[in-house]
């Protein structure tokens, strides 16, 4: 067999074998990434009645498939933000004693606007609007995020 | 030896398949014996604790179910109903981290003996690839039983992976299985755990021994240098091989020892609607890495600290995995204590930010 014709095969097998592993590769890996599941188009929650959150508290309330912090402040106003650290994504808490969100994992602190004041979290929380109708809180998307 | 060749089995096969080069294979290898010697011993600990993460995890397999609403009460059920269910996960427990703690002094004494030099570098690559899968395992591991401190400690952990340029966001989701960290994440870390990182680690071991019993064991410049007659030394097998059996059995003990009388705990189950308790830690084998980033600004220079901290530590865990091919370059022959600066200086850091990260 001449040089040339050996090195043409040696290329097409190549070639060949190239296309076949990576036929296997690609649906193996697109296997694996998870598929997009539709977020179910929630856009207001309720979050229980008045009485059931004291002054100067905080709870997590459940938003679609994600955590909301939902807080009575000690001046008697509900705010409500998205829980997750801006930080790496940790469930922040409502420190009484503080009166600030307060981040566990690495002591991150926000205020009752929602903004990071200090350690790591570099961005502010996103603010939920909230609505009291006949005693019920009522949590929502604010209008640009929706 | 000649006990085993007079053996009735062994002249058996002996006849029928010819077992001389595997004896010669066995056989050829010779121990030195030196004031160092006793840091030989440390890769066998560390095979034996790998031999007893495979025994007792294969126990564990049997009662353990992933799942959200299964993972951590199966784990609660073998800990307070099955017979010594306590123990095996304790012992699974504290060998993982034994474990990684003497991968890390077997890495660092081959380090400073300089055993990872020419011809044994690939050996080098090997076992530094058996102690990042090894903390592969023990990341993956730890969150299999679904509480409360695993699950904020993989948020945070598979978070930072999402930070690493180009590819993470991608790898972030192919390990949670989604956006979040869910019940689709203990799947992902369960299959990870006992099945992709063993067949790995399995390939490697077998690589890193053979390529040992191939070239025999590296003997330091101060041994080599000795006349013949001062040279002494031992056959690995049999004489070696149970000074080994008998290192393994004192660390049994220490680890039975940990095992009984600090039973690892189970703590409270993950609630993926419930505030971060303080507290979270990763394992701390990460604690060095996971501190550095804590302490690097939110931005340097325009760039996310947090981004500029992984590709550092990228970096860092390249060159540490091409020591051999770097070294001759840098240090060799002309300045022979640059790498032990080089190693100390990892050491002090590695310890010292350690400590810092337990204590604030
Ligand atoms: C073939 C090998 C292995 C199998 C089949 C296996 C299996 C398991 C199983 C089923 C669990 C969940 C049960 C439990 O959490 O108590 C687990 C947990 C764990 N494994 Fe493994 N494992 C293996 C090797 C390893 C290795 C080599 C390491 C570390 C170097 C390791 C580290 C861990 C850790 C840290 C946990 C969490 C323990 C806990 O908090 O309960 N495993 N393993
Ligand atoms: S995740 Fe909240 S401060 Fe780090």
């Amino acid at each position: 067999m001449s040089v040339k014709r050996r090195k043409f095969l040696d290329y097409i097998l190549s070639l060949g074998f190239t296309g076949l592993v990576g036929s296997i590769i690609y649906p193996a890996l697109s296997y694996l990434k998870p598929p997009k599941q539709a977020e179910a188009a929630v856009n207001s929650v309720k979050a229980g009645k008045v009485n059931e959150i004291p002054v100067n508290s905080g709870k997590i309330v459940r938003f679609g498939r994600k955590p909301v912090i939902l807080i009575r402040t000690s001046t008697d106003e509900f705010i409500a933000f998205t829980a997750t650290c801006t930080h790496l994504g940790c469930i922040v808490q409502y420190r009484e004693d503080k009166q600030q969100i307060w981040c566990a994992c690495h002591n991150g602190l926000f205020d009752l606007k929602g903004r990071n004041i200090s350690g790591p979290p570099p961005r502010p929380l996103d603010p939920f609007l909230v609505q009291i109708i006949d005693d019920e809180i009522i949590i929502a998307k604010p209008k640009r995020m929706s | 030896m000649d006990k085993i060749k007079n053996n009735k089995i062994f002249q058996w096969l002996h006849e029928r398949y010819n077992l001389e080069p595997i004896l010669e294979f066995v056989e050829h290898k010779q121990v030195p014996m030196h004031k160092h010697s006793i840091w030989y011993y440390t890769g066998g600990i560390t095979l034996f604790l790998f031999i007893i993460q495979v025994c007792t995890g294969i126990l564990l397999l049997f009662y353990y179910q992933p799942g959200v609403d299964s993972s951590y009460e199966s784990v609660r059920f073998l800990m307070t109903k099955v017979n010594f269910g306590w123990l095996i996960r304790s012992i699974h427990s504290w060998s993982a981290n034994l474990m990684v703690f003497f991968a890390f002094i077997h890495m660092f004494s081959v380090f400073f003996s300089e055993a990872f030099k020419k011809p044994r570098e690939l050996t080098w690559v090997s076992g530094f690839l058996m102690l990042l899968l090894a903390m592969g395992f023990g990341f993956s591991g730890y969150l299999l039983p679904w509480n409360e401190l695993a699950f904020f400690a993989t948020k945070v952990g598979t978070d930072i992976v999402g930070d690493v340029p180009v590819v993470g966001e991608l790898i972030k989701q192919l390990l949670r299985g989604g956006p979040d960290v869910t019940g689709s994440t203990i799947y992902r870390f369960y299959a990870i755990h006992v099945s992709i990182l063993p067949l790995i680690f399995l390939v490697v071991l077998g690589l890193h021994l053979l390529f040992i019993q191939r070239q025999g064991m590296h003997e330091p410049e101060f041994y080599e240098s000795l006349p013949p007659e001062e040279k002494h030394s031992i056959p690995f097998f049999p004489n070696f091989f149970l000074r080994d059996l008998l290192f393994w059995l004192l660390i049994l003990d220490v680890l039975l020892f940990l095992a009984v009388f600090f039973p690892w705990e189970l703590g409270i189950k993950a609630d993926l609607f419930s505030s971060a308790p303080a507290g979270i830690r990763p394992e701390w084998y990460f604690m060095f890495m996971f501190q550095s980033l804590k302490m690097i600004p939110a931005k340097v220079l325009g760039i996310e600290g947090e981004i500029l901290g992984i590709v550092f530590f990228g970096i860092l865990g390249l060159l540490w995995l091409t020591v051999p091919f770097w070294e001759t370059v840098i240090a060799g022959k002309k300045r022979p204590w640059l790498m032990k600066v080089i190693g100390l200086l990892a050491i002090i850091y590695m310890i010292a930010l350690t400590i810092i990260g337990y204590l604030v």
